[in-house]
């Protein structure tokens, strides 16, 4: 198996056998946000602690982007696969935004169960995984 | 406000290839200055804005090098609101009698980009290479949620576009003159769902400058100056839903539209009822639906009968983005807003020609949004 290495340290809990996103809470106002900021958006606090925020939620708007990202974007173009893009609403409050393991349009609905994976998006020249986070449909 | 605009002039959006975004910018001045019936010599203060160009004010060397204040600004595509705003409080400051605002771009084609490094917009790197850092993206989910919120439909997308391409081929110097058929659109490549190919604006080239002066000394240079009743500037609370953003919270707030066009009509003294003419940010077709309601011109959900029924049409009761919008004009980021400006003068001086709003209108409305949440509305009258 091929050596794997996460997009960004501090995003997610990696490696884990149970991965979450990493966000952080006000200690203030409670507010939740992601990824993990020291500054809270929402009132003038400059103390937010890291949690680990839920693992499930439910889709709350999509897209599916049908066209290969222009630069930053790490993918190969020639090899290029649509993938699905959405806002994940999770009970501590925020939604968060993460790419879909699903691009099929008609099976993507606003208000379905999602959960959090971590897949590979890209293999980097040193011959490793680059793997990041995304949602993927609950089966019901 | 006491303000009045003289004069506009616009070099028209779309591909000039071989022509520089400071000669545009020099041409569209001159442009204005001559309608305004004035010259470089009594511009007293100066604001011009671009995204790609470092110094716009680099173009006073081919105008006359005559020491006044320019400032250069860029707030992406709230620009060209905030150059009017900028003129305007110059003269409102007692700094100037008489300023310029200039708007000037030039884009490489395709998406825009968001540059090397997303520590330039206050994100990871993460964040644009896993592919997320797409305001189309943004465009999309958006109206995706307020389709599914409010019943908005397919069939209404495509008709804001059809509107959009029936008022560029009125208007000579639109950049997209062609008309296109709804069938057409609907069947036109998908972008970002439920967003397809002729939903979308492109990014584009060309220039627009206003001239502007003390509304009380106006009749001194002209017969039909437009006075400008209020011009508000805003930027996002937290809670708004915006573009390029990780997470956003689930209790949400009004966007900076809703409050910068509030505030404007308080100002005026007007209501949206009152509007003759309206030009809305129409990045894409969902965003002109959503902007309607976010401005006051609808309640939500209300746009599908008015698209369908042809309100929103030159001829119709609330008449949106008459020269085409940025759907056919595209969008040089810079000059954007003051397109809108520039629009909006002919129409209140009955100059706008075969996309003239019919009646005699007497108030318009000027509204720009972008990112990270910024938002500049204007309110003109004919007198």
């Amino acid at each position: 198996m091929r050596e794997q290495r996460p997009v960004a340290e501090g995003l997610f809990t990696w490696p884990s056998e149970h991965p979450a996103l990493l966000g952080s809470r006000c200690p203030d106002c409670g507010e939740t946000t992601f990824p993990v900021q020291r500054g809270c958006p929402a009132c003038p606090s400059q103390a937010c602690e890291e949690v680990e925020l839920g693992r499930s939620g439910t889709l709350w708007t999509w897209t599916v982007q049908h066209f290969p990202p222009p630069h930053p974007w790490t993918g190969n173009a020639r090899e290029f696969v649509p993938f699905g893009v959405g806002y994940i609403e999770l009970e501590d409050g925020v939604r968060v935004e993460a790419r879909l393991t699903e691009n099929d349009p008609s099976r993507l609905r606003i208000g379905m169960e999602m959960e959090l994976v971590i897949e590979t998006f890209f293999q980097n020249d040193e011959g490793e995984e680059v793997v990041t986070f995304a949602f993927r449909p609950v089966e019901a | 406000m006491n303000v009045s605009i003289l004069g506009s002039g616009l070099y028209p959006f779309g591909r000039h290839e071989g022509v520089g975004p400071i000669e545009m910018g020099v041409a569209a001045a001159n442009d204005a200055l001559s309608d305004a019936g004035l010259g470089w010599n009594d511009i007293q203060f100066a604001c011009a804005g671009s995204l790609e160009v470092l110094q716009p004010d680099t173009m006073i060397k081919h105008m006359g090098l005559t020491g006044i204040p320019f400032t250069t600004l860029y707030n992406g595509c709230a620009t060209g609101g905030n150059l009017l705003l900028t003129a305007a409080n110059a003269i409102t400051a007692g700094q100037a009698d008489v300023a310029i605002a200039v708007g000037m771009d030039k884009h490489p084609r395709g998406a825009f980009s968001v540059g090397d490094t997303l520590e330039s917009i206050g994100l990871g790197q993460w964040y644009g290479e896993t592919g997320l850092a797409l305001n189309p993206q943004y465009f999309a989910m958006k109206t995706m949620r307020y389709m599914h919120d409010h019943g908005i439909s397919e069939d209404c997308l495509n008709r804001v576009s059809v509107k959009a391409f029936r008022n560029g081929s009125l208007n000579e110097r639109a950049w997209r003159r062609k008309q296109i058929s709804e069938e057409e659109i609907a069947g036109s490549p998908m972008v970002c769902d439920p967003l397809r190919k002729y939903h979308f604006c492109s990014p584009s080239e060309g220039a627009v400058a206003v001239v502007l002066c003390r509304a009380d000394i106006a009749a001194r240079y002209t017969t039909s100056p437009v006075r400008l009743r209020a011009d508000v500037f805003r930027t996002r609370r937290y809670g708004s839903f915006e573009t390029l953003t990780p997470s956003t919270p689930v209790r949400s707030v009004p966007g900076p539209s809703v409050e910068a066009s509030r505030e404007a009509f308080e100002a005026a003294g007007v209501g949206p009822e009152d509007i003759d003419v309206m030009q809305l940010q129409d990045t894409e077709a969902g965003h002109e639906i959503m902007h309607m309601a976010e401005c006051g011109f609808c309640a939500d959900g209300e746009q599908e009968a008015l698209v369908r029924d042809g309100e929103t049409a030159i001829e119709g009761l609330m008449p949106v983005n008459t020269d085409g919008g940025l759907l056919a004009n595209g969008e040089p980021i810079g000059a954007s807003g003051l397109r809108q400006v520039h629009e909006v003068c002919l129409q209140l001086r009955g100059r706008a020609g075969a996309h003239q709003v019919p009646g005699n209108p007497r108030t318009g409305f000027t509204h720009v949004y972008g990112f990270p949440g910024v938002s500049c509305v204007t309110i003109l009258t004919s007198s």
